[in-house]
């Protein structure tokens, strides 16, 4: 019987591990007693080097950015506590705190400081990479930038999560190794790429946090997301979808809250096309597009149908008073033949024979774009523009516009990488164009107002300047607006006081306490 | 051991051996001539990788075909890719800078926790439900057993993962949703491939366990006096494995290659996310290395099942009848 024995043995073995697998969860379930916040997203962290971290370790405060922002997008001090420039803004000082540690005990000093901002400089992708930094000094008390031409918006530069200081130790042979920062939070673990662990360091030198634990989990599916939302296996769920959104209102215990983005879909168009180069048809489009309905049908929200190109959570740049843009068909059909373009039987708009056909180019990265196309596309047929849209590569959008073979672009421009959106919106009107901004078109008057923003004007007038230039926009429509974005997260009722940043910029973690049961 | 069958063992690992080696030349090569086919220019491509699409711009795709050398002719990049491998160096990923060996090592040893998990339940529920069934044909449990095939064919696995999360997790509260790398977190991804793939398992156990028991070997068995139990386990499930551990190496190549959607559902890092973020990324050196260990583990699989069925069967047989 030795045979049937071992056999025996080995099924047993095999039923036993299947039972023990299938049984052993139930320990390590968290439920809502845990003392981690526990936070998914759908992002993964893909690196530790700061300009490729998608800031997770800004947004988790485990670094600092020498310059911050608060809730109304404004800068406060970050790791510098206070800042001041010379020699026309040729020369920016950062001051640093005294008493300011990295989470491995070493000093935070002007020279760590400086190695990593040089680091950020000197990557391409990172926005400093932009600014005309000479060189990086560290000083006494902090650092300082010499410019080779006046930089007002550096500061607001400086908020980018590519430039946070890290300790010396963080980087091995040029790599950044691991991330030592300076932050209310120190780093426990990091599995690439979908989970990052952090508690609260003990040194750190403002007000200590209320919550010891923080975890990061990236879940790609938004179903998944929303069953851990409901079920209480992360107290903060980002990106659900409309039908996830549902499951958490009607749930007890977890609320949704949302906040506008500073991003816009918009159609970018080639303003010296033979057919697109004449305002009159880049007005009748806007006017053709029913925003609210790809909006509602879309993104599942009217109301982020885009009235003009900048949203309402870039308050100093959107304009209240602005003439919205509306959808009126019989407006755009009479523009049209006002710019020649008339009806032939079938209903397609010809001129001189020749068809109003345009190729709009886009890409599937995120899915609402394709989608948004083909509305599009289904809004312009009814003036009787013929559309045909091409759903390729992202990078077919700058191609084209180098070699100047771009009619339409459709993708989403986020407008405050940086702080201030000044940096954003001046690189999207530069008068040489822009690979995700304007096309062929300048206007004089944007580019004196734009100027005239970067050479730091009174109150006054800034607010003139950015006037002009978001009306000249609004008329001119060189960029179509489409619609905005609405960030959301669905928060459990154990966690008070969080708050969504209008910037994206930080989770402001070390702001939330958990709520008195 | 035998001469003949230490000829055969041999044979086995040479073939198998010759294989792996040219199934590796041609899976790199193919890899880098298709990712090159793919539109767009790769430069962007990575640099969105890298930096996420709203850091990409002219000047950081410029930055990354310079840094990586992109410009340079397909067929000096493939030499030297090809030279490298052949020094054992995999290089690092063009995306995460990270070495490649330690990132496709990372999601491989995902994929293999979980197929063994997936393939380890699957048996287990499959092969009882399978020999249950086959002890009385046209039965009650039998034609259950034709229902639950049926049913667990026709489910998606991600309609199955879904329900198994409901029920096991958000009802119960049982097992976590999502996660990677402890044991808790494995259960419920692993179950969801082991219900889908325990189907057919048990389908294929049923009708061979029917064949064997009636075959002239066991009723000679039965005949001179053998308990049924006995006839079972010594004569019938032998016989059995015989059939069933080719086709579970079969099942085993599939749950590496295809488990994409379970992985992405449970967040569960495997290879089949690593490949699909290589293709969109256009990091080729990932791609290639994750398909080669891919490849390399079909060909590991099916020398296992080989020498399984060399262990079960220990019938002489000619050279050239094997694999």
């Amino acid at each position: 019987m030795g045979r049937f024995t071992r056999t025996g043995v080995a099924m047993g073995l095999a039923t036993a591990l299947a039972a023990s697998a299938a049984c052993s969860g139930g320990e390590r379930t968290e439920r809502s007693d845990s003392n981690t916040l526990r936070i998914a997203g759908p992002f993964e962290v893909h690196s530790l080097e700061p300009a490729a971290s998608d800031g997770f370790f800004t947004r988790l405060q485990v670094v600092e950015t020498l310059v911050s922002s608060d809730m109304r997008g404004e800068l406060t001090p970050g790791l510098a506590t206070s800042w001041s420039d010379a020699k026309g803004m040729r020369s920016w000082t950062f001051e640093l705190p005294e008493d300011a540690e990295f989470h491995d005990g070493t000093p935070v000093t002007p020279d760590a400081v400086a190695a990593s901002l040089e680091a950020a400089a000197d990557e391409a992708a990172s926005p400093l990479a932009d600014a005309p930094v000479r060189r990086i000094v560290p000083v006494d008390s902090g650092v300082r930038f010499d410019l080779s031409a006046p930089y007002p918006t550096l500061p607001a530069v400086l908020t980018h999560y590519s430039t946070a200081a890290l300790a010396p130790a963080s980087y091995d042979d040029g790599h950044v190794t691991e991330v030592i920062g300076s932050g209310p939070y120190e780093i426990d673990r990091v599995e690439l790429p979908a989970s990052i662990e952090v508690s609260r360091f003990d040194e750190w030198r403002g007000d200590q946090p209320a919550i010891e634990k923080i975890s990061f989990q990236a879940v790609g599916r938004a179903e998944s997301r929303a069953l851990m939302a409901v079920s209480f296996q992360a107290d903060v769920v980002f990106g659900l979808e409309p039908a996830g959104r549902e499951r958490v209102a009607a749930t007890n215990g977890v609320a949704m809250e949302s906040s506008l983005q500073p991003r816009t879909l918009l159609l970018k168009v080639n303003a010296d096309h033979p057919v697109l180069g004449d305002v009159r048809v880049r007005q009748a489009l806007s006017l053709a597009l029913d925003r609210a309905g790809m909006a509602d049908a879309v993104l599942r929200e009217k109301e982020l149908a885009a009235t003009q190109l900048l949203p309402p959570s870039l308050r100093t740049w959107h304009e209240d008073g602005l003439e919205p843009l509306e959808h009126d068909p019989d407006a755009a059909r009479d523009l049209l033949a006002e710019a020649g373009w008339k009806p032939d039987e079938s209903g397609t708009l010809r001129k001189d024979g020749t068809p109003l056909r345009l190729t709009l180019t886009t890409y599937p990265d995120r899915p609402e774009l394709p989608a948004l196309a083909t509305a599009i596309q289904a809004s312009l047929r009814e003036i009787g523009v013929e559309i045909e849209v091409d759903v390729t590569n992202s990078s077919e959008i700058p191609a084209r516009h180098q070699d100047g073979s771009l009619e339409l672009g459709l993708f989403a421009r986020h407008f405050a990488l940086v702080a201030d959106p000044l940096v954003t919106v001046a690189e999207t009107f530069a008068p040489q164009g822009e690979d995700w901004g304007v096309m062929n078109w300048r206007d004089g008057e944007v580019t004196k107002a734009v100027d005239g923003l970067l050479h730091s004007p009174s109150d006054d007038e800034a607010q003139e300047y950015r006037t002009r230039i978001v009306e000249t926009a609004q008329q001119e429509l060189p960029l179509i607006p489409v619609a905005w974005y609405r960030m959301n997260a669905a928060v459990s009722d154990r966690v008070a006081n969080f708050e969504l940043d209008p910037l994206e910029r930080t989770w402001r973690v070390a702001d939330v306490s958990w709520a008195e049961q | 051991m035998s001469d003949t069958r230490r000829r055969l063992i041999a044979s086995v690992l040479l073939r198998r051996t010759g294989q792996g080696l040219g199934v590796a030349l041609a899976v790199s090569v193919l890899c880098f001539l298709v990712v090159r086919q793919l539109p767009g220019d790769a430069a962007y491509r990575i640099a969105a990788g890298r930096y996420g699409d709203d850091l990409v711009n002219a000047e950081s795709a410029a930055a990354v075909r310079a840094e990586l050398g992109l410009d340079r002719s397909a067929w000096q990049q493939l030499g030297d890719w090809l030279l490298d491998l052949v020094q054992l160096d995999f290089g690092r990923s063009l995306v995460s800078s990270r070495p490649v060996l330690a990132e496709v090592g990372y999601y491989l040893l995902g994929t293999l926790q979980l197929t063994a998990a997936a393939l380890g339940i699957a048996i287990v529920l499959g092969g009882t439900i399978g020999v249950v069934a086959a002890r009385r044909p046209g039965g009650v449990l039998d034609r259950l057993t034709t229902a639950w095939v049926a049913l667990v064919r026709a489910l998606p696995p991600f309609l199955l993962g879904l329900l198994l999360i409901l029920l096991l997790s958000v009802h119960f509260g049982l097992l976590p949703a999502v996660g990677h790398g402890n044991s808790s977190s494995l259960v419920l991804p692993a179950l969801t491939l082991a219900v889908g793939i325990s189907g057919l398992i048990a389908r294929v156990t049923r009708d061979t366990v029917i064949d064997v028991t009636n075959s002239e070997q066991v009723q000679f068995a039965r005949t001179k006096g053998l308990g049924e139990r006995v006839v079972l386990v010594r004569h019938v499930l032998r016989n059995t494995g015989v059939v069933l551990v080719p086709y579970l190496g079969a099942q085993a190549v599939i749950l590496i290659e295809g488990v994409v959607v379970v992985e992405s559902l449970f967040a569960w890092q495997g290879l089949g996310h690593a490949l699909v973020h290589a293709v969109f990324w256009r990091d080729v050196p990932v791609l290639q290395a994750a398909a080669l260990a891919l490849a390399r583990l079909v060909v590991a699989i099916n020398t296992v099942v080989d020498f399984a069925v060399l262990g079960l069967d220990p019938r002489p047989r000619r050279k050239g009848v094997l694999a």
